[in-house]
């Protein structure tokens, strides 16, 4: 497999083992996974959040899911916003601890997200189509952080 | 009034969206490419509506989902609904379940194992391969996963080969995605009986 993914260099898969041959079979979805990361990381439509932001959000949530690999990766893109890479920052000195809650709960407690949750975000001045954008990068995140773990799990149990 | 659906059932309520959703009448043309709407298809859910604010994150998703749910080879489509329904087990999002779990019951043409799962929770006594599917599935979506070789091991020996756990994954991880947009960006309502 010559496809080049985030995923498949986070999880360490190598060409010709049992699991590089199954991903074969499904080469259209990591393209996807990855056509995605680049959407969720650098819109053409980025509404108020900048790649920097972005990246900042990502490797702060690569964080909270133990995946510091994935962190540093996003990081690099972290620009001003480095400092919300790190989950004990609260992000008030920037003046996005709205934000950064929001996101924080998202990833990490997702079951105990309520309507309150989103309200908050509403109050702080957030643009509905700004919430959907942050939901998006986290919702996307969970996902690519899932199929990382996942295939690392493969590796070591199949190869 | 409606009335927000907290109790997992394969009972779909209706999704009651937290934000705005995009207006039709005011949706760019980007947005009604992405919505496939045309003068003789004008029905758009609400969910679809809302994702339409990020309408570039909504175009790369939709075949994404399409293609690890439905793509031939691989886990039957029964198993990934049940990986699907253990993430949104995990995240609380009860309008996912909701239609997971009618998927399954209606490919497997039995409500067994979403009758029992519901009425024992995630843990509930299932046959070898389904139960290991659902460990799978649980423990991957927790933040952060707690599925471990144990959790693989248990999938070799209920008889998954490399494909289909990829598959199982892969479904599960697509309702990381999915229950973080269904459950934060709205309620599973149903509407209160009036009179």
């Amino acid at each position: 497999m010559v496809l080049q993914t985030t995923v498949l260099t986070q999880a360490g898969i190598e060409t010709g083992g049992a699991v590089s041959s199954a991903l074969e079979h499904r080469a259209n979805i990591l393209e996807m996974t990855q056509a995605a990361e680049e959407t969720v990381l650098r819109p053409k439509d980025a509404g108020p959040w900048s790649h920097g932001l972005r990246a900042a959000l990502a490797a702060r949530i690569a964080a909270h899911n133990q995946e510091s690999d994935l962190a540093e990766h996003y990081a690099e893109g972290a620009e001003g916003y480095a400092a919300l890479a790190n989950p004990a920052e609260d992000g008030a000195a920037l003046e996005l601890a709205e934000v950064v809650a929001f996101m924080d709960k998202v990833a990490a407690e997702t079951r105990d997200v309520t309507a309150a949750d989103v309200a908050d975000l509403q109050a702080a001045g957030v643009a509905d189509a700004d919430i959907v954008r942050l939901a998006e990068l986290n919702a996307f995140l969970a996902f690519q952080i899932r199929v990382i773990g996942g295939l690392r799990l493969m590796k070591d149990g199949f190869e | 009034m409606n009335k927000v659906i907290k109790k997992f059932s394969r009972n779909v309520p209706h999704w009651q969206p937290r934000v705005a959703p995009v207006d039709l009448q005011e949706a760019s043309e980007d947005q009604l490419d992405a919505l496939k709407v045309t003068p003789s298809n004008t029905k758009v859910s609400e969910y679809v509506l809302t994702l339409a604010h990020d309408v570039e994150s909504l175009k790369v998703r939709t075949p994404l989902f399409n293609a690890i749910m439905y793509d031939r080879g691989g886990m039957s489509r029964a198993e990934r609904e049940l990986s699907a329904l253990g993430a949104s087990m995990v995240n609380h999002c009860v309008y996912c379940a909701a239609v997971h779990a009618m998927r399954h019951a209606q490919l497997e043409k039995s409500t067994e194992v979403t009758d029992r799962v519901f009425l024992e929770g995630t843990g509930a006594d299932l046959a070898p391969r389904d139960r290991a599917i659902l460990d799978f599935a649980v423990a991957l979506s927790e933040c952060p996963s707690q599925a471990g070789p144990e959790h693989l091991d248990a999938l070799k020996a209920a008889g998954l080969d490399e494909a289909e756990v990829l598959d199982l994954i892969l479904s599960a991880a697509l309702f990381g995605w999915a229950n973080r947009l269904m459950h934060v960006l709205g309620d599973p309502v149903r509407p209160e009986a009036t009179g």
